[in-house]
């Protein structure tokens, strides 16, 4: 199943304006935020913004459905929230370590399931992931139903204290922006042209000599490392990894955040995110409608909004975003 | 409609408009009621949890003592991130000086964190892990209404001492499960019974007729269900399917609310034996608590968790209107720690030093479809767990306030 | 239920208790008995893995009778995806409605089990029928993921629902009278609802496999998901052949949830809990492929049920390792056709 990217207008090869300018639009906005948003949820947000991003990588770009995302996030979110807390690491460290653990289970799942096209990838995804689920039910570092808690923030290279909102959001910030631009960078790389053509049409580029199962692979290991940076960093954010994050709802939920968004644009992950986060987090507070709003948000953007809120306003605008 | 509406009065309740006080933080004492809404948990906690804060609100009658006290709600949807994102935006942004309820484990104990950071008070009704008293007490913290401890205390004794020997447990495996069975297996020990085996079940399940099926094999007189909420009501409709009662062994719910009885009907559940901390039909009071209540909560009567809910936030209104404070956390944990607690539901009461309050804890029966005279009238009581033995010794716990 | 608890005038049936004075001296004094009689019958036969063979016999039965719930639901889902290429989230919400219709309709109108058994599969099957008029028509040209998607919604809009107006905690249906009790067939003890089940689930699975690979109706349905422009050539109603199609793989569904009310917990999110094994199990049978659905609906059935003897915290989780398992073997499932 290739998902053909709804949102793809006409690609021109230089860098269009349009994402310049929302560029510094969104990194206006998030300078600026934290004065009128609770920090501790903009820093959720972008987290999962980072998340949705990386999914978009792979489904949006080479047109893999992963169904199994929060294998890398949630596990990345334990190793890092366990060498914080346990071994005393510093918290860039941990996060790193949390974003090696997810490359590496990336790189064993990925070469699974890259063989497999469509709904199947999807299920192969999935069922890893459940596999995974499933060690971190049992395993004991886990801490099971309860998660880890009270992992320390710590100091950033040991001099930054993380305890303080402000340090916190923009060391978030930071990691998000450096990954955000890494990913923009990787799209609109040779490589990332080349995946696109995978995207199009497998078997064309195939006949036109690139071995598209690695350039695949290598792709679902960026994906994944990426979902992992952002697992680590929400670890420390929240200062807990808990079940939740690795389960498979979680991995159903950044699917809808990607969707919503808009699939194979640069910033409707990042939109899509925060609409799903501020659903999660606003609704919250009128309780036991939670799902049904959530639900109805589904069904009207597959009925209406098919390319997702940035692809829509990208394609009425005829620009790139 | 009909929801909303409530919904929206529980949000916006000003239940009282007296003068605002220079003591109380930004004039109001505002109380976030915390719990899962949406999912499992949603009746035996949920929104009738967020009615027993405003019952008791009023009925403390706030405004005549001058006190202004707010109650908004959330559902944390049983995810910790989510739980402890709306609880320090709570505090932070929204001047909230107590969580109540949060049940499950995993949000309650990261709630307990954040609430200790930030010198609020946390009032756990809803969650049963007895880390909350033990490792991870917090001297923010008061755990009010049961814990895995007691249930397995309550019934595990109670059984092995009439009779019930030999033990076999289905065991939800999570770490509330775990605790559960060890707790229970260690009474049963105790008492000079015995633990034949045990078979951990995933979370949750749907069928568990091959587990009963090795339970039965087992030929254990008890089957303990170390489970909770549909896990076992699944497992207690299944078991009188294959005719494991009347096969003589007999089945020992150690958690089991009101909500999940009435799910099973009378004729499934009767004559299980569980412990519980509440009961609606105990006395006059907690009938009358019991009858206005269902009338704002969709004519479902109350589970232990809300009568709980009800009881720790009068106490708390007592111990702030006494210190005429609410901005630190600690003291006012530390008044009501020192108070004697006393309201129409829990009767007299204390809280120990390492914040479990403690009452006494019932054994309660299932009544016969016959012996039943309306649809709430389910329980009958078996025996009465006195006040000093029914929760874990304060030395057992490994509580580090409590050597301090 | 006729379940007596000890200490109520206890009286059990059994014919193979051995002592039953001593039984009774033992009950003088506790409400426990001293020895529990189990109604599978005594004699100890050669074991297997440590597990008596009885044991296992008997496990294997009970994964059978799960099994009849998987194949029913994949069954339906299989149908759907192989008519309309849709993948079907909704089902397990579908499923759960069943149940619901079935309580109500005793609750409030008296309708007994047997009448529920065709009623609620009509009822649900129609709400099902008005969902693909108003959303799935517009989506069977775009990509899955649409399908999965919209149906992925509306799963948690029903269950939301359902949960405002009627609880989380579920609601109690009991077995119907004819089929209380049970069979002792020496190595377990069988209740005659489990029995009813595995019969009646395998019946109207074969019948539905039938219908679609061996009748005439059959034929144009597969032939109009071929190419549906030349069976519409040949003056037949596609699109209503299609919507009735959807409206049939859910009352399959709900069928699947009257069956489970009396013996499952009748609640909003009893759906949810199984959709995703019923998944695994389409995909290992084969996307779309009617009797894959059915021979893996109970074959995982019953590597369920064993694993629950062997290892049964692994039990949920053993349904993704065989679907790893068979995807990197047969890409398409075990008796999928190729991609």
């Amino acid at each position: 199943m290739t998902i053909a990217s709804p949102a793809a207008v006409a690609a021109k090869p230089t860098r269009s304006w349009s994402e310049t300018i929302a560029f510094a639009v969104m990194v206006g906005f998030f300078l600026i935020a934290p004065l009128f948003i609770y920090p501790l949820f903009l820093m959720k947000a972008l987290c999962f913004a980072l998340f949705a991003c990386a999914f978009n990588l792979l489904i949006g770009y080479v047109g893999l459905l992963s169904f199994g995302h929060a294998l890398y996030f949630g596990w990345a979110s334990y190793v890092c929230a366990y060498t914080a807390k346990a071994w005393g690491l510093t918290p860039e460290l941990a996060i790193l370590l949390g974003a090696a653990t997810a490359a590496v289970l990336g790189l064993v799942a990925g070469s699974i399931a890259i063989r497999r096209q469509g709904i199947y990838f999807a299920m192969i995804t999935l069922a890893l992931a459940q596999m995974m689920f499933f060690f971190a039910v049992q395993a004991p570092f886990t801490g099971g139903e309860d998660g880890i808690q009270a992992v320390p923030r710590g100091y950033l290279f040991g001099v930054i204290d993380l305890v303080n909102p402000m340090n916190m959001y923009f060391t978030v910030l930071a990691i998000f922006l450096g990954c955000f631009l890494l990913i923009y960078r990787i799209i609109h790389s040779p490589f990332g042209e080349v995946l696109k053509a995978i995207r199009e049409n497998e078997t064309r580029a195939i006949s036109l000599g690139y071995k598209t199962d690695r350039y695949k692979l290598v792709a679902f290991v960026l994906s994944a490392t990426f979902a992992g940076v952002a697992g680590a960093t929400k670890a420390i954010v929240f200062q807990l990894a808990s079940l939740t994050d690795v389960d498979w709802p979680m991995s159903g939920e950044v699917v809808l955040m990607t969707l919503v968004g808009g699939l194979g644009t640069v910033f409707g992950p990042v939109i899509g995110a925060f609409i799903v986060i501020s659903m999660q987090n606003y609704l919250a507070q009128i309780g036991q409608w939670v799902l049904v709003v959530q639900g109805t948000v589904f069904v009207i953007c597959v009925m209406l909004f098919r390319r997702g809120i940035i692809g829509e306003i990208a394609h009425a605008l005829r620009i790139k975003l | 409609m009909k929801h909303l509406f409530t919904l929206a009065l529980a949000m916006v309740a000003a239940v009282a408009c007296g003068t605002a006080q220079a003591q109380i933080s930004d004039g109001v004492v505002k109380i976030g009621v915390m719990n899962d809404m949406s999912g499992t948990y949603a009746d035996l906690s949920g929104q009738g949890s967020v009615v027993a804060a405003q019952m008791a609100v009023e009925d403390f009658g706030a405004a005549a003592k001058g006190l202004k006290v707010e109650i908004v709600g959330a559902d944390h949807q049983n995810k910790p991130d989510i739980g402890s994102n709306v609880v320090r935006q709570w505090i932070d942004r929204d001047q909230v000086d107590m969580i109540v309820d949060v049940p499950t484990s995993s949000v309650a104990l990261a709630v307990n964190q954040i609430v200790k950071e930030k010198n609020k008070v946390f009032l756990v009704s809803g969650a049963a892990a007895s880390d909350l008293t033990g490792k991870a007490c917090s001297p923010n913290t008061i755990h009010w209404t049961y814990d895995t401890w007691a249930l397995a205390n309550g019934t595990g004794n109670a059984i092995v001492k009439t009779g019930g020997k030999t033990w076999f447990f289905l065991t939800a495996d999570y770490a509330f499960g775990h605790a559960l069975e060890r707790d229970t297996a260690a009474v049963v020990e105790k008492n000079g019974g015995k633990v034949l085996g045990k078979v951990r079940h995933p979370f949750p399940a749907t069928d568990f007729s091959s587990f009963l099926l090795q339970a039965q094999a087992s030929k254990a007189q008890i089957i303990g269900l170390a489970n909770a909420g549909a896990d076992t009501t699944n497992a207690i409709k299944q078991a009188a399917e294959f005719g494991i009662v009347r096969g003589g062994q007999s089945l020992a719910a150690l958690l089991i609310f009101l909500t999940d009885i009435k799910a099973l009907g009378l004729p499934t559940a009767q004559g299980l034996v569980f412990t519980e901390a509440w009961y609606w039909d105990q006395n006059d009071a907690n009938r009358a608590f019991a009858k206005k209540f269902a009338e704002r909560n969709r004519g479902v009567y109350p589970s232990m968790i809300h009568a709980g809910v009800y009881s720790a936030v009068t106490h708390y209104l007592k111990a702030v209107s006494e210190l005429k404070t609410d901005s630190d956390g600690k003291a006012v944990v530390e008044k009501m720690k020192s108070m004697p607690t006393d309201d129409s539901l829990f009767g007299k009461g204390t809280i120990r030093v390492d914040g479990r309050k403690i009452h006494p804890m019932y054994l309660f029966e299932v009544k016969k479809p016959a012996e039943s005279k309306g649809p709430w009238d389910l329980y009958k009581l078996r025996a009465t767990i006195p006040a000093e033995e029914a929760f874990r010794p304060i030395k057992e716990g490994g509580c580090p306030l409590v050597k301090s | 239920m006729r379940s007596k608890r000890p200490g109520e005038g206890l009286t059990i049936e059994s014919t193979d208790d051995p002592h039953p004075l001593a039984r009774n001296r033992v009950r003088a004094t506790s409400p426990f008995q001293g020895e529990v009689t189990s109604p599978i019958g005594k004699t100890r036969m050669f074991e297997i893995f440590g597990i008596p063979s009885q044991a296992l016999f008997g496990q294997l039965l009970i994964g059978l009778i799960n099994g009849s719930f998987y194949a029913l639901l994949s069954l339906g889902l299989a149908v759907i995806f192989g008519m309309l290429n849709i993948i079907n989230f909704t089902h397990g919400a579908q499923y759960m409605m069943g149940a619901f219709v079935a309580y109500f309709l005793l609750q409030w109108a008296g309708i007994n089990y047997w009448a529920a058994l065709v009623i609620a599969p009509i009822l649900v099957g129609f709400t099902g029928i008005i969902v693909e008029r108003l959303f799935l028509q517009w989506l069977y040209k775009l990509d899955h993921l649409y399908g999965l998607l919209l149906t992925f919604g509306l799963a948690l809009v029903i269950e939301g629902v359902f949960r405002n107006y009627f609880g989380s905690s579920g609601l109690p249906y009991r077995i119907p009278d004819a089929l209380q009790g049970g069979q002792n067939l020496g190595f377990m003890f069988l209740p005659n609802y489990r029995a009813w089940v595995v019969v009646f689930s395998l019946a109207v699975c074969l019948a539905t496999w039938f219908v679609i690979e061996r009748t005439r109706l059959g034929a144009y349905l597969r032939a109009a998901t071929e190419n549906p422009t030349l069976v519409r050539a040949f003056g037949i109603n596609v699109p209503r052949m299609i919507t009735l199609t959807y409206g049939f793989g859910v009352a399959l569904a709900a069928l699947a949830g009257v069956m489970a009310a009396p013996i499952y917990n009748v609640s909003p999110q009893m759906g949810s809990h199984l959709i995703i094994v019923v998944f695994a199990v389409v995909v290992i049978g084969g996307m779309g492929s009617i009797m894959g659905a059915i021979v893996t609906g109970f074959g995982l059935g019953l590597i369920e049920g064993l694993t629950k003897v062997f290892f049964p915290e692994a039990s949920n989780t053993v349904i993704f390792i065989i679907m790893a398992i068979v995807l990197i073997i047969r890409p398409a499932g075990l008796f999928g056709r190729r991609v």
